[in-house]
């Protein structure tokens, strides 16, 4: 179960002709599949495209009816191989995925696909994580359209023209026999519009018709001799019948003015950006009126010469905003001005920053420094000359004040124990090398534990630490891997690695029942009964599978001293091989969102239940914050107290605390204080549980007031 | 739509000159319900006759760290604007901070000017991992993202938004939601407000009283503002005040001698005498009554050295000679576990009415140093005398132990415990902690005539010592480097400021990383003239 339920939003994948829809722009991705007659989807989860595939999950009954065959691959590149299923046959199909990281993953698939062509409509539509809030390296999903020769569509970011675009890309890679991508950037990934729907359409031939009547063409494997032709292939049909195609239908567009001295060019996603600099240059009105001429590229490889240079002709400067690096549109830009022979300026990276996100600050002064070279006579003269200087805001610079705030665990997260024990264990068996994996364990990195040093990539984190490996050592390496990784490719290349390669190395598994960072979608080993899945394959199984012996299962993370004991037997054991750990205990956000309805009911329901909930006693803490430093829990915080005699401030737990337990177990395993304590609270406690209650306390206060008798009593302020 | 072969609107220009996009920025920590409060601004927007679109950044960077979520919104004139998908800086309208620091990113990210910007910040904190791991005080300074908010917003609207949500029984995103339709900024009535949350179902009753008490005080700082008041935010805050606390209450002839008590301590000089009140109860109600009269004999003897109008030294003394007398020891320990307003404090801070079961389980990890402190002096120091029979107890008793005190067998124990405070000036720890007191007192008393600003740093030292076990031990180890300079700085003019600054760092990091930094600063300036001497 993932994260966030669209159960309810799903239903808006029904609206038919002529409606409006109203919703996020993953949803509007969901309904133009549909629209298009799409035949079966797959793809990895992964932010900005995880709810691409949690709206898919949701929406499996609407599929089923329209025939419709839907897939939670096991990875990018599974999902790309699926592709393969709109080779022969006439059906489209779809995949998605977060990039880089997943074309990465993809591309060896992609490339083959690429190789023998298509001839369905094959669409990849690719959350491109790239500036602010992203998780991942800062590269770009050009790279990969171009050197596969697919090509790459990257639409201005509102809900028509994403649809629209998918339905060009679709029909796109049916005339060029191409595999096509469609990149949306994060925050279009989650915009919120409207746009109006058409019928679903059920595909002309379901993968079931497929089965039924197998074609094969020895031409469209990737082996010699038909390698070979693929290549030429590319150049001589599927490149012009694409260019083609974009031009046809009007794939790119023109606003603005017709002509002028200037001209901007953009990939689609970059529209809204520039549109927003020019209004704040006093150039165009809220609704993109300008008198500036706009080239925007919705599809951005293959690029149409054509196009461009009649653009740019009797231009004096033409201006690319290409976000991202190599400058690869300008570049190509360049070439065709070089070779017609223009002298039209081109400026790109000259005028924007070659690396980084451009943000509204960076086109505003980009775009103002272009057309004040250019063509400063159009700007109003408040802004090309204006009378008052900006005003100098004397504000104090609060760089060294305001803390950074990182991402980090959870309120209750099950992966903070094992990091806690880890420190611990550290402490007494001195520094590793950690090597780290891709998923929330990698908050590990951050205070309060520091603890790995390099990130590979997905399951790739016993595999980054294969290199250490040395008989004469004194210290063994420690790996971590999630589930998510685990099954979605660290069996083989980290695990079976380690096994053939008889890696001395300590890896553990962070098992914590769902791929969580992608948003607790649910994988191999989760425990959750799942319609459509099939869950529940122990981690332990596979990795003993694979031929680890050493294998260690640790069914509550929680407990310190057990995962400390468990990480030490493991770094000192004489048994040769990989020594396996695997730390499993749910997912807390998951869990919560399980759990507390069905407490609430019983609660509700004169059920019993009990509620778990740490706190602090707040005279007995000293306020030296060692707890805090084998936690970061967001409900472990710090708090003055209204005495003069502190200095410090203590430890204090506030509301949104679920009980996890770390906090005492980790007072109890680092022997740090007495201070916290538990309290369960018992919802409708039974008869008998109500009476021993009343018994005890009537006895314990019998004891408290003969001791008060007897001394001071101070009263609490 | 802006397609190409749309009709030509009326006048662009025009239209533009007439309707604006209002942007909205909020930023929140992960987990505070910025979504719902966007959902919310756009319900409300699309209410009025505008369009709005919002946009935010779901998945990993919404764990627990910082986070923005964007709203653009103009009145629809049934054309689609183009609305930009993230803030800019100098481009914002509207800036929502769910807390002070995130008020205090968006002034420095530039999403807060003067021109425009009209910033509702909640005034208060969520500690960032970074602020809490220090072993002082490591959290960052409010009143200068305020100070700085102030010049920076064109208005600033600013109070405990996060107080006032949970006092109505419900979120934050309520009172942020009130104080953006108080603050007036958007041009919608505060009834359509109202409506949005009604629409939005659950819990809407609780938000909607969150939403009015944040309304309202908005409303109200506007209204004095305009009238010519000052930001509210920057009235002083009216300290708590302080009433005479209540007297004890118990035995009898104890409170006999704590009426003397009280009456030496306020014949005090004013300035020490709060600080001497404070310490007074810690120490009586530490030990006893005559526990206190030692303190308030320890007290005057620094009064006594004190002298001309300086009271820096007594006032220092009334704290650190109180707070070393209370070291924490395994009867303290049980003995505040144990008491009937402890169990009362608890009740309320899980929210348990007196009628509702509870369990309450303690984490204990006792091992034969804690043991022997508590013994009789000589048979504790008989133990640790032979490190080998000190090893094989601990072998039974270093282990993690969970009391539960709602049970009487739990109670009983720490109970136990607890009744052996009167018998704690003859246990062994209580020797050593008197020694180590005097000791440290004596090495200030001794240089309140050479040095007498030194002398009180040397005093304030004894923040260092505090914790349990490792901790304490680590925090004497660092107290003993930071005194161990004292050789090093003494008769230099600017010996006080160097020890603080040496107390200072050892309160940054847990290792004493910053610690070593500074003594390696002062060996650089003060070994070499020894070593030419």
């Amino acid at each position: 179960m993932a994260e966030r339920s669209f159960a309810k939003e799903v239903q808006k994948l029904r609206l038919g002709d002529g409606e409006e829809f109203s919703g996020e722009g993953i949803l509007a991705i969901t309904k133009a599949l549909l629209e298009c007659g799409v035949g079966y989807v797959g793809g990895y989860q992964g932010a900005p495209i995880s709810h691409l595939m949690d709206v898919l999950a949701d929406a499996q009954d609407i599929l089923g009816e329209l025939g419709v065959h839907f897939e939670a691959s096991a990875s990018e590149a599974t999902a790309t191989a699926m592709l393969a299923a709109s080779v022969h046959y006439p059906i489209r199909g779809a995949a998605t995925f977060k990039s880089t990281v997943g074309t990465n993953v993809a591309s060896d698939a992609l490339a083959n696909l690429a190789s023998g062509g298509v001839t369905g409509g094959a669409l990849i539509i690719v959350g491109e994580d790239y500036g602010e809030g992203s998780s991942i390296m800062q590269e770009r999903s050009h790279a990969f359209a171009m050197k596969s020769q697919v090509w790459l569509l990257d639409p201005r970011p509102d809900l028509p023209t994403i649809v629209k675009t998918v339905r060009n890309g679709f029909e796109l890679s049916e005339a060029s026999n191409t595999p096509v991508m469609m990149q949306v950037r994060i925050r279009c990934c989650h915009v919120h519009g409207s746009f109006e729907t058409r019928d679903n359409v059920r595909p002309s031939m379901t993968v079931a018709d497929a089965l039924d009547k197998p074609l094969r063409d020895t031409n469209r494997i990737v082996l010699p001799p038909a390698s070979f032709l693929h290549e030429h292939e590319k150049i001589k049909a599927r490149w012009p019948a694409a260019v083609d195609y974009i031009r046809k239908n009007k794939v790119n567009e023109f606003f603005g003015a017709k002509s002028g001295k200037i001209g901007i060019v953009m990939q689609g996603g970059m529209y809204n950006g520039v549109i927003r600099a020019l209004q704040r240059l006093g150039l165009a009105d809220i609704y993109g009126e300008t008198e500036v001429p706009m080239y925007v590229l919705n599809a951005v490889y293959p690029l149409v010469d054509e196009e461009f240079l009649d653009f740019a002709r009797d231009k004096d400067a033409v201006l690319v905003v290409e976000e991202g690096q190599p400058n690869y549109i300008e570049q190509a830009f360049g070439a065709m001005l070089y070779r017609s022979g223009a002298t039209v300026k081109l400026a790109g990276k000259d005028y924007l920053p070659m690396a980084g996100e451009y943000t509204g600050q960076v086109m505003l002064d980009s775009i103002g420094n272009f057309i004040r070279d250019f063509a400063g006579d159009m700007l109003p003269d408040t802004v090309r000359a204006p009378n008052v200087e900006a005003p100098v805001i004397d504000v104090p610079n609060l760089a060294a004040n305001v803390p950074g705030r990182p991402p980090g665990f959870c309120v209750g997260c099950p992966e903070r124990p094992i990091f806690a024990a880890t420190k611990l264990v550290e402490e007494e068996l001195g520094q590793h090398h950690i090597a780290s994996d891709i998923g929330c364990h990698l908050f590990s990195i951050m205070p309060p534990f520091e603890l790995g040093a390099t990130t590979m990539g997905y399951g790739l984190g016993p595999a980054s630490a294969s290199a250490f490996n040395a008989p004469d050592a004194k210290r063994r390496s420690i790996s971590f891997v999630g589930d998510g990784g685990f099954w979605h490719n660290g069996l083989t290349s980290s695990i079976g690695n380690a096994v053939f390669n008889q890696n001395d190395g300590v890896i553990v598994i962070v098992d914590n029942f769902y791929s969580s960072a992608t948003g607790g979608q649910d994988i191999l080993s989760s425990r959750a009964d799942n319609k459509t899945k099939s869950t529940k394959h122990p981690i332990t199984a596979a990795v003993k599978g694979m031929g680890a012996t050493w294998v260690r299962q640790v069914d509550r993370t929680y407990d310190v001293g057990k995962m400390q004991a468990t990480l030490k037997e493991a770094l000192t054991t004489k048994e040769k091989g990989p020594k396996v750990i695997v730390a499993s205990s749910e997912c807390m956000l998951n869990r919560q969102r399980r759990e507390k309805p069905i407490v609430a009911k019983a609660i509700a329901d004169g059920k019993r239940a009990v509620k778990p909930r740490f706190g602090v006693d707040e005279d007995v803490c000293t306020g030296d914050h060692a707890c805090m430093r084998l936690s970061g829990c967001p409900s472990l915080s710090v708090k003055t107290l209204d005495d003069p005699l502190r200095d410090d401030p203590v430890a204090a737990i506030d509301q949104n605390c679920v009980g996890c337990g770390n906090c005492g177990e980790v007072a109890e395993a680092a022997v740090l204080c007495p201070s916290f304590y538990r309290a369960d609270t018992i919802h409708n406690p039974t008869g008998a549980e109500k009476f021993a209650d009343r018994m005890r306390r009537r006895a314990i206060g019998w004891l408290q007031s003969r001791r008060a008798e007897k001394r001071l009593n101070f009263a609490e302020v | 739509m802006n397609a190409p072969l749309s009709p030509p609107a009326p006048s662009p220009k025009d239209t533009a000159a007439e309707d604006r996009i209002i942007s909205i920025a909020t930023l929140a920590v992960g987990g505070q319900g910025g979504g719902v409060l966007t959902n919310w601004i756009i319900d409300v927007a699309e209410r009025n006759g505008f369009r709005a679109q919002s946009t935010s950044v779901a998945g990993v960077a919404q764990r627990t760290g910082a986070t923005i979520y964007y709203v653009e919104m103009c009145p629809d004139r049934g054309r689609q604007p183009v609305f930009s998908l993230s803030p800019a800086q100098g481009d914002v309208d509207v800036l929502i901070a769910a807390e002070l620091m995130e008020a205090g990113r968006a002034i420095l990210r530039g999403f807060v000017t003067p021109d425009r910007t009209t910033l509702i910040a909640s005034d208060h904190r969520i500690a960032a991992v970074s602020e809490k791991i220090v072993p002082g005080d490591g959290r960052a300074d409010g009143a200068e993202v305020k100070s700085a908010a102030l010049k920076a917003a064109r208005n600033f609207v600013c109070f405990d938004m996060e107080k006032m949500a949970v006092e109505a029984g419900s979120v934050i995103s309520s009172s942020l939601f009130g104080a953006l339709a108080g603050s007036g900024v958007l041009p919608f009535p505060r009834e359509s407000f109202e409506a949005t949350i009604e629409a939005s179902g659950r819990g809407a009753k609780a938000s909607l009283r969150a939403f009015g008490l944040a309304y309202d005080k908005a409303a109200a700082d506007r209204a004095a503002l305009a009238a010519g008041g000052e930001p509210p935010i920057l009235k002083p805050v009216a300290a708590p005040v302080r009433g005479p606390k209540p007297a004890p209450t118990g035995d009898a002839g104890q409170l006999g001698q704590w009426q003397a008590l009280v009456q030496r301590a306020e014949a005090l000089p004013e300035p020490v005498c709060e600080m001497a009140m404070a310490g007074l109860r810690k120490t009586v109600d530490y030990q006893d009554a005559a526990y206190g009269g030692e303190y308030l004999d320890r007290l005057d003897a620094a009064l006594k050295i004190d002298t001309g109008e300086r009271r820096d030294f007594s006032i220092a003394a009334a704290k650190y000679i109180a707070n070393a007398m209370c070291y924490d020891d395994i009867v303290r320990v049980a003995d505040l576990k144990t008491r009937a307003s402890r169990l009362a404090r608890v009740r309320t801070e899980v929210g348990a009415g007196e009628a509702t079961v509870l369990q309450v389980t303690e984490y204990f990890h006792p091992r034969i140093e804690e043991v022997c402190a508590s013994l009789p002096a000589g048979l504790g120091g008989w133990i640790e005398a032979r490190p080998g029979l000190a090893r094989w107890l601990d072998g039974f008793i270093n282990k993690g132990r969970r009391i539960r005190t709602d049970s009487l067998r739990g109670f009983l124990m720490l109970w136990v415990v607890a009744g052996m405070r009167p018998r704690r000036r003859g246990m062994l720890r209580h020797g050593a902690e008197m020694a180590h007191l005097d000791a440290w007192y004596a090495l200030a008393a001794a240089r309140v005539e050479s040095d007498y600003a030194l002398a009180v740093e040397i005093l304030r030292c004894r923040r260092l010592i505090k914790g349990y076990s490792d901790t304490h031990a680590r925090g004497l180890s660092k107290y003993d480097r930071v005194l161990g300079a004292l050789p090093m700085i003494e008769g230099r003019a600017d010996a006080a400021d160097w020890l603080r600054r040496l107390r200072e760092a050892a309160l940054k990091d847990e290792k004493g990383v910053e610690l070593d930094g500074a003594l390696k600063t002062i060996a650089s300036f003060a070994l070499p003239e020894t070593a030419s001497a």
